[in-house]
């Protein structure tokens, strides 16, 4: 199957810190990558590069077809808008917005608001009954599942995960592994970011980091 | 759902479940829309009621007799009345002038109509009251000092009638009055009673006339009553037309000068609250940002809380204002004001104006939030 992502060369340095350094790294279409490392080695930094709201300080970074190294900032947004789907460690909510209005704003952006679709959206992370409270009102495990549903209410090409079960117990993250299972079997694209061995197990491929490199990249055996 | 309606949705549900930040903002809108309409309705009244004012205090056209005779007929005063144009006149007062001998000393008597000189006098200052029963008169401070006359004092004085006989009558004084004018030194009666003691009735010395209008329209009308009623001659009060334009021009800067410095200070208001509202935020843009909303989205967003504020803001100032040009209007000229379409209008103009200009910079500085931190979590 095509990539759907092509790093080459990539490096991002913050005045003195280099992020990261020389990375490649092709993922296909339908892949589950997990991206795991120690504190500072780079991930997040390479989250922005992939999610387009980071340029590289240098290398090549194609998404689906697209040289996105080289577009302007109106570009990068409207790439942000069509292909990508952002899962967050903080699961960042408009506050003032119920649930399923914060579904809504994703389409709105997007293209329409739809609020029969966003209804079914919450439906489907088992939201349903929630769909008219504040995010205040949520729980952590709830606040996620929103999160992952606003993610997936314009069908992006690939999802992108930061730590998305960082601030949740085992049951919130099992829930999160289960629609991350079923995202996959439907062939989306999923790149996670974890410290954890266990939901880092759930991926079809492991690609650490150290000190802004990358130091190994293999397939899990099945 | 359509685009515009999801949009009042996200501008609505912030300003109204956030109202506890935007309430400053609102407030500031609120003053200053309030004092802008007082401050313009009062404007907008000053020249009317001012120069309604100034006319009171005194006449702006006073008919003299024509040629050498020394009184006019008020016959021929009403026909001069007559041609001023409808609803311009704020009113016409007659005065007599005869001399009258208390102990053998000569004193001006005054006849004229009372209660157009009280109307039209609201400043004399008087001790005791305006004359009511037969036979009182009221005498001027000077008088009242050197004659020990007072309220209640009663005093004989001789008339030299018209046939030039001499007769003497008991008058009481109702009040004294102390003007800071020539009254000081007269005897003020009605006009009535003047007829009935001296003779000569229907006549006057002169015709103090309260014209509505500025001096161009003064002396065409000065003209026009000359050459349509002989028997008078018009003479234009100059000083007291020169004063109400100084005091007015005086009074309009003022107001300037009061409104601009709200409006300023509205704006400090609105820009520190809206960027306080910007900075808190960030995290909000920058979530906006990563999922896709363009900038122009961002500050459509900021500026519709911005309008909806001013909106608000406006109308509630709109009422606000009228109230409180009500009572500048009620303390300062004892009189109401009423609402003007147009001050309305130019009000909920400047609201907006002012709200979204005040609101422009640091819209404009949250289109500067990185996507990136959403990620990062600070
Ligand atoms: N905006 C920035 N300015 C300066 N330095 C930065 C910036 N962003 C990241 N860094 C540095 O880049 C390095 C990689 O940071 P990054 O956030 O990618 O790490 P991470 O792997 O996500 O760590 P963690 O697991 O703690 O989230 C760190 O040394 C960090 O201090
Ligand atoms: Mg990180």
């Amino acid at each position: 199957m095509a990539n759907i992502l092509e790093l080459q060369d990539v490096c991002m340095t913050f005045g003195q810190v280099k992020a990261l350094q020389d990375i490649n790294l092709s993922v296909r279409e339908g892949e589950w990558v997990a991206i795991m490392g120690s504190s500072g080695s780079g991930k997040t930094t390479m989250m922005n590069i992939i999610g387009c709201m980071n340029k590289a300080t240098s290398g090549t970074v194609i998404l689906d077809g697209e040289k996105i190294s080289r577009l302007n900032a109106k570009d990068l947004t409207a790439i942000r808008r069509d292909k990508i789907g952002l899962i967050f460690q903080q699961f960042f909510l408009i506050s003032y917005l119920t649930a399923v209005e914060n579904i809504m704003v994703a389409q709105y952006y997007h293209s329409m608001a739809d609020e029969q679709e966003a209804l079914e959206a919450l439906e489907r992370v088992g939201l349903g009954h929630r769909a008219r409270h504040l995010p205040r009102q949520l729980s952590g495990g709830e606040q996620q599942r929103l999160c992952i549903a606003r993610a997936l209410i314009n069908h992006p090409k690939i999802i992108l995960a930061d730590e998305p079960t960082g601030n949740l117990d085992e049951a919130n993250q099992n829930a999160v592994m289960d629609i991350f299972h079923q995202l996959h079997k439907q062939g989306s694209t999923i790149i996670v970011v974890t410290h954890s061995p266990d939901v880092g197990s759930h991926a079809d491929r492991i690609v650490r980091l150290e000190f802004g490199h990358m130091v190994s990249d293999g397939e899990k055996k099945a | 759902m359509t685009r515009r309606r999801m949009f009042f949705k996200m501008v609505m549900s912030s300003l109204i479940r956030r109202r506890s930040r935007m309430l400053v903002a609102l407030l500031a809108v609120t003053i200053g829309a309030t004092v802008f309409l007082g401050m313009a309705s009062v404007y907008y009244d000053i020249p009317q009621q001012m120069g309604r004012e100034m006319r009171a205090y005194g006449a702006n056209m006073v008919l003299v007799p024509s040629g050498s005779e020394g009184l006019l007929a008020l016959d021929e005063a009403a026909k001069a009345e007559a041609s001023v144009p409808q609803g311009k006149l704020v009113g016409a007062t007659p005065f007599r002038y005869e001399t009258m001998y208390y102990h053998l000393q000569g004193l001006t008597v005054v006849g004229t109509n009372m209660d157009n000189v009280r109307k039209t006098s609201p400043y004399w200052q008087i001790q005791g009251d305006w004359p009511q029963r037969e036979m009182e008169v009221m005498v001027g401070t000077d008088i009242s000092e050197n004659a020990r006359l007072y309220s209640g004092s009663s005093f004989e004085m001789e008339i030299v009638q018209a046939d030039g006989k001499r007769e003497k009558k008991e008058f009481r004084v109702s009040g004294v009055v102390r003007s800071g004018g020539p009254e000081d030194g007269f005897v003020l009666m009605p006009l009535a009673l003047m007829e009935k003691l001296a003779g000569n009735e229907g006549k006057a010395s002169i015709v103090e006339m309260s014209i509505a209008g500025n001096s161009a329209e003064l002396e065409s009308l000065a003209e026009k009553i000359q050459h349509e009623v002989p028997a008078v001659t018009p003479r234009l009060v100059k000083r007291i037309m020169n004063s109400e334009a100084s005091v007015l021009g005086k009074l309009q800067v003022l107001v300037y000068l009061v409104t601009a410095i709200v409006l300023f200070l509205t704006m400090i208001g609105v820009g520190t609250t809206m960027m306080t509202v910007v900075m808190e935020r960030r995290k909000e843009i920058g979530l906006k940002k990563a999922i896709g909303a363009e900038n122009r989205s961002i500050v459509g967003e900021f500026l519709g809380e911005s309008l909806a504020l001013a909106i608000v803001g406006g109308i509630l100032g709109i009422f606000g204002g009228y109230f409180f040009s009500q009572a500048v209007s009620m303390s300062v000229f004892g009189r109401s004001v009423s609402m003007h379409v147009p001050i309305v209008l130019l009000t909920m103009v400047t609201s907006l104006a002012v709200t979204v200009l005040a609101s422009l910079m640091p819209v404009l500085r949250a289109t500067d939030v990185e996507p990136s931190i959403v990620l990062r979590g600070e």
